[in-house]
């Protein structure tokens, strides 16, 4: 069937963006070298395995059941010319971690630096999923939210209004349902977009709303800047220091927090280390 | 009265979470705040946990964790 399809495309097809992914080129594990990394992060049973295998052409063990990836999964495509390393990251409800699997997403989006976080969110069950979408539109600018099992919310008699809420959150939001392949088009130029800037976000924050709140965290945020230099999202990590999260305390505590910045092994190790329990 | 004695069929809104902690934070990371409408689906065997909708998902709660969510009935 796919060969019939190939052979009736006319040289204008590949102009039209309707084909974009026929500029997909699935490169499976091998990752020698790429231009941009890409996270999937998501609620768990969302569909970023699904997701993950039909952008890297790899056969990720995809099921229906809670904390099914445990670890991340790393994958790579090629799309109009630059290629691009794939994180599946396990399924979490939060950034605010309950469980180590959550800590390894968690820590990834926050201190791994992926140059686009995609979101990929339950059209079934977005009010669920938004809370997630939020709180990483508070540490990255660069986001994209993957509007998945839409033809699910079709079947439940649900329609979203992807334009209204891409425009509510200050990202793409990009309908999709990714085991039938619809919407892969869109996302991989959405990504590209965001990746190289043309797309300007203005991701949504939410407003502390409290005076006494807000100087008590830049305090903080000032000093944990001067403890860990360079250290991306001070004023996330200053807000859970107030929460009382006290994994981030320990971090804090032990300078493991410095180690999770740009050149720190500690990840992988971490994941290693996580396997081996 | 609390979330633990709700029946199958009947529906509650949440008025307040009793509580702290990881326990706190995953009830709200699962969409249960002050205000958020819940209805109890089912019983499994042993009548705990129990299945409650939140927000059109379908969760399960050990009667412990229902029974610190203060709620009023609808």
């Amino acid at each position: 069937m796919g060969v019939q399809a190939e052979t009736v495309k006319s040289p204008a097809c590949s102009a039209c963006t309707a084909s974009c992914t026929s500029q997909l080129v699935r490169l499976g594990i091998g990752t020698t070298g790429w231009d941009y990394v890409i996270a999937l992060a998501g609620n768990p049973n969302t569909g970023k395995s699904t997701l993950f295998n039909v952008l890297t052409g790899l056969r990720q063990h995809v099921g229906n059941w809670p904390g099914k990836t445990v670890v991340r999964a790393e994958g790579s495509f090629r799309f109009n010319g630059r290629n691009y390393k794939v994180v599946d990251l396990p399924g979490t409800y939060s950034l605010l971690s309950a469980s180590s699997d959550e800590e390894v997403a968690r820590d990834f989006v926050l201190f791994g630096r992926p140059d686009v976080t995609v979101v990929v969110a339950d059209a079934t069950r977005l009010e669920r999923n938004l809370g997630l979408v939020l709180q990483v539109l508070e540490i990255t600018d660069r986001a994209v939210v993957a509007l998945n099992l839409m033809d699910e919310a079709a079947r439940h008699g649900l329609r979203v209004d992807s334009r209204s809420l891409a425009r509510d959150l200050g990202v793409p939001v990009v309908p999709m349902a990714a085991r039938r392949g619809e919407g892969v088009a869109d996302l991989l130029g959405s990504i590209e977009e965001v990746a190289t800037g043309t797309y300007a976000t203005r991701p949504r924050r939410v407003d502390l709303r409290d005076p006494v709140l807000e100087s008590a965290v830049q305090t903080l945020a000032a000093e944990v800047d001067r403890a860990f230099p360079g250290l991306p999202n001070a004023r996330w990590v200053a807000l859970r220091l107030l929460e009382g999260d006290e994994s981030i305390a320990r971090a804090v505590r032990e300078g493991t927090l410095g180690e999770l910045t740009r050149n720190g092994p500690s990840l992988p190790d971490k994941l290693m280390a996580l396997e081996g329990r | 009265m609390t979330l633990d004695m709700l029946k199958p069929g009947e529906s509650a809104v949440v008025a307040e979470l009793q509580s702290q902690g990881a326990e706190r934070n995953r009830m709200l990371d699962l969409g249960i705040v002050p205000g958020t409408r819940l209805e109890a689906v089912m019983r499994s065997p042993l009548g705990d946990p129990m299945a409650y909708r939140v927000r059109s998902s379908v969760i399960a709660l050990r009667r412990e964790q229902a029974g610190r969510i203060r709620i009023e009935l609808l």
